[in-house]
């Protein structure tokens, strides 16, 4: 059969009626034979255009290669060149905004399943045991602190170890993994994968420090007087943005952030076996339409509840990945699109009862591009409900930056990095992820990790950090060296 | 791991425990908590810092038992750990000469009044401390405030010990003759509400510490927010403390309530099985 022929192959899923009522992946991963049939669709062009979509340039039409040849040692072996957790970007990436959607065989029919094959390449090293630490050179005497677990900092504090830095994070929750032990529900992301991926970066040497809030058991200043003789701050951007509407501190108001992580990381979702309560009632609004107002949306499904997801755009405008929109829609998600809440409404006792919502008409495009949703005059209705959950986003968290001295943050209060170095306005200072970039993506954060780590190492040695031209001449040399 | 290093029990639901904790130690200041968490199913839980010292890298607390999680912490005694211990969180006190100065604690509030009390002292202002509490039964470290205050007034609720009356009744006193220049008040929401009451209406500045829900403590969540005039403030990194005149108490106090039946469920389950692990299962 011709390559293009084959159509793309469907991964095996867990019933949607069952998955409504479990914790367990929904997605369930290819078989071998899945894998070498998908694999084999890759037209292995000379001109990659999918490597450019991936935002750290992973060689997919050689790991595609690899799979084929039925060698996932030697896909894994070429993957984790670029990315440090394949089985977390093969599951979570937005693929049909990047890798996929510039895949060749996309132009005609349906790209190849860049992420899906990623993600089989690392569970079959899972299944393998234990990944062995590579060799790791001489501890370097050089020590390094990251604050922050989360992809970002985890990666950067890897490749720095890797290089033989001595390097500790500082994590201020419990357990390291930022959002993606946190925010990213078990169901899309098992737990396990994110502590194998700790458990990794620890084998390579690295100190994990929970239980230490920078900027308040010690400051970043503090950190460089203590014999750090560099820091990367990759703190993410949590602080939950609320609407600003009546009746938003009721008793039954969420967060995204609060809900999903009662439900997540403190397993609320197993009340009373463990100790934190969730309250989730019988009938549920989401505001919000990206990837958090789903993940929302659906663990309150999970938890019992019947789930209204109101957003303000239209389905097309709709941020979330592709896919989990349709999870949702299959699970039962009530979708409420072109609907923007006016305000929240509760009984006697202060416990939410309904929320008054607005019909919504797309207008002239705004700043973004995208057309701006008014309101229509006379089309208040209201939806009763025991919750409300606000997804509208996240902002910079100010605890660190604020006990930073000399840190230049920018309007939004994100830290100011230079784009190429990562540099901040302070010396030996690094920065990024979610905390420089505002809310963004798994594999932004991990590739910010990586950019971090080698200007730290050319800072160490007293090199003069990378600019753009020089980068690109390297990068170009590099190229002739390999080919 | 941290460990505890003292445990007392000063009355069948309140004690007083000494966790070792270098790091939290080191920076801690008067008026900052922290969140702890006693395994590995528990849940964080927020409790002020009564009193650390650096040298010895310990921070004290002071805990009244009402649930599950502060009726499990009281089962664990000197050698004991708990599995996580964060911090110091919140905005430190301002500690200024402000001229004479009314502390007043009621109930456990007293221990995280105590570290205020005695910075305050320190910095040169008169202290004037109320010790309150339902019985004397109840009434805690009447001694250590004596040691931080120029004066200290005892009242319980039912005259068993001190002054028979509410705190609010020395308080509006004190405040009345003109000479206070500020007021702290901490303790249950309550308490704090009435005398900010008391107080507002006499043009006296209040400041409050206050204890809404809290899951992070870092600002990361929203858990804990609550209206200061008008705006929703996160306790956890806004706070603990605010200006009491400007806190909207009732609905502090609606949001304190909302797991009150989950609570239940847990503590019950808790007492039913103490210590039985099979039963837990
Ligand atoms: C619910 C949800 C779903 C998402 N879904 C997707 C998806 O499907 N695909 C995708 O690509 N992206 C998704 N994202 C976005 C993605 O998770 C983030 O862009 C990414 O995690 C950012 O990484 P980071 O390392 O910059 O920060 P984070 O992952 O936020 O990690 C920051 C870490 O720093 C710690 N920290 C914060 N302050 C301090 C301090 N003062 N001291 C010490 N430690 C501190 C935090 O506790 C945290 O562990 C989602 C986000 C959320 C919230
Ligand atoms: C900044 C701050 C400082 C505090 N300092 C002290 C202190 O020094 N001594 C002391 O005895 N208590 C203190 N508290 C209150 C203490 O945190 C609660 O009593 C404790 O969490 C109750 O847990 P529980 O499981 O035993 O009881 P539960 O049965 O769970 O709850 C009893 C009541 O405690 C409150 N509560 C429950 N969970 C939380 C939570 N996660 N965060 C905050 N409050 C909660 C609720 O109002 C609830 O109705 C403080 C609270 C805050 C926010
Ligand atoms: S890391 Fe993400 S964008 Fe890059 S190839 Fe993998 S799935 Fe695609
Ligand atoms: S663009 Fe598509 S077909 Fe071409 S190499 Fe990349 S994955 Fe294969
Ligand atoms: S406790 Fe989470 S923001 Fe305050």
């Amino acid at each position: 059969m011709k390559k293009t022929e084959i159509p793309r192959t469907a991964i095996p899923e867990q019933e949607p009626k069952v998955r409504a009522t479990n914790f367990d992946e929904v997605s369930l991963g290819y078989t071998r034979e899945q894998a070498l049939i998908e694999a084999s669709r890759c037209l292995q062009c000379k001109k990659p255009k999918c490597v450019a979509g991936c935002p750290v340039n992973i060689d997919i039409p050689e790991f595609i290669k690899a799979l084929e040849e039925d060698d996932p040692a030697e896909a894994i072996a070429i993957l984790k060149r670029k990315t440090s957790f394949p089985a977390v970007c093969g599951r979570v990436c937005p693929q049909e905004d990047q890798c996929e959607k510039l895949c060749l065989m996309g132009k005609k029919h349906e790209p190849v399943a860049i992420g899906r094959l990623e993600r089989y390449a690392a569970d079959w090293e899972a299944s393998q045991g234990a990944a062995a630490a590579p060799e790791v050179p001489a501890r370097k005497s050089r020590k390094v602190g990251v604050v922050g677990s989360g992809p970002a900092g985890l990666t950067c504090a890897g490749d720095l170890a890797k290089l033989g830095y001595d390097v500790t994070i500082y994590e201020a929750l419990h357990k390291p993994g930022g959002v993606l032990v946190y925010g990213i529900p078990e169901f899309r992301l098992p737990k396990d994968i994110v502590q194998r991926e700790c458990e990794y970066v620890e084998s390579l040497g690295v100190e994990i420090k929970l239980d230490h809030v920078i900027g308040r058991t010690m400051t970043v200043d503090q950190m460089l007087d203590n014999g750090h003789d560099a820091v990367f701050i990759a703190n993410g951007a949590g602080l939950p943005a609320f609407m600003n509407i009546p009746g938003e501190n009721f008793n039954g108001v969420y967060s995204a952030n609060e809900f999903l992580t009662r439900a997540n990381l403190m397993k609320a979702y197993r009340f009373p076996d463990y100790d934190t309560p969730i309250k989730v009632g019988a009938r549920v609004a989401v505001v919000g339409g990206g990837n958090v107002a789903m993940d929302a949306a659906r663990t309150a499904l999970r938890l019992g509840a019947s789930v209204h997801l109101i957003y303000r755009r239209s389905m097309d405008e709709l941020p979330a990945r592709r896919e989990e929109v349709h999870h949702a829609q299959e699970e039962g998600i009530n979708f409420h699109l072109l609907t923007n809440p006016l305000q929240i409404i509760a009984d006697q006792e202060g416990w939410v009862e309904e929320i008054e919502v607005i019909q919504m008409e797309l207008g002239e495009p705004d700043a973004s591009g995208r057309r701006r949703p008014v309101p229509v005059e006379g089309s208040e209705t209201r939806i009763p409900v025991d919750t409300v959950i606000m997804a509208i986003g996240t902002r910079a968290n100010p605890l660190l930056t604020k006990s930073t001295e000399n840190l230049e943050l920018n309007k939004w209060g994100l830290i100011v990095a230079d784009e190429h170095t990562l540099a901040t306005s302070k010396e030996g200072v690094f920065a990024g992820g979610d905390i420089v970039t505002g809310a963004a993506t798994v594999i932004l954060a991990m590739g910010a990790g990586k950019l971090a780590a080698r200007s730290i190492d050319r800072y160490l040695q007293g090199q003069p950090l990378l600019t753009a031209e020089e980068e690109e001449e390297i990068r170009a040399a590099e190229e002739k060296a390999t080919v | 791991m941290y460990k505890i290093l003292e445990k007392v029990d000063y009355s069948d639901d309140v004690y007083m425990q000494v966790i070792e904790a270098p790091a939290v130690a080191q920076a801690a200041q008067a008026g900052q908590f922290i969140v702890l968490r006693i395994n590995e199913e528990g849940e964080r839980i927020p409790l002020t810092i009564a009193d650390f010292d650096r040298d010895r890298g310990t921070i004290t607390i002071v805990v009244q038992a009402i649930g599950k999680s502060t009726r499990q912490l009281q089962t664990l005694n000197a050698g004991d750990s708990i599995a996580n211990f964060i911090g110091p969180l919140g905005i430190p006190s301002e500690i200024e000469n402000y001229g004479t100065v009314v502390c007043a604690g009621g109930g456990v509030g007293v221990a995280p009044v105590y570290p205020i009390a005695r910075e305050l002292k320190k910095a040169g202002n008169k202290v004037i401390s109320i010790v309150a509490a339902r019985n004397k039964h109840l009434l805690l470290w009447e001694d250590k405030m004596k040691e931080v205050s120029d004066e200290v007034i005892v009242t319980t609720d039912d005259g068993s010990y001190g002054r028979k009356c509410l705190v609010t009744e020395p308080l509006h006193e004190l405040c009345e003759t003109g000479d206070v220049d500020l007021v702290y008040a901490i303790g249950p929401g309550i308490m704090m509400k009435f005398c900010c009451k008391t107080t507002e209406a006499l043009g006296v500045k209040t400041l409050v510490s206050l204890n809404s829900i809290m899951v992070d403590g870092t600002g990361m969540c929203g858990a804990c927010r609550v209206s200061v005039g008008g705006e929703t403030r996160f306790v956890c990194v806004d706070g603990p403390e605010f200006d009491g005149h400007q806190v909207n108490f009732d609905e502090l106090m609606a949001r304190q309530r909302q797991y009150l039946e989950q609570e239940k469920i847990s503590y019950d389950l808790y007492l039913e099985c103490r210590g039985d692990a099979q039963c837990l299962a």
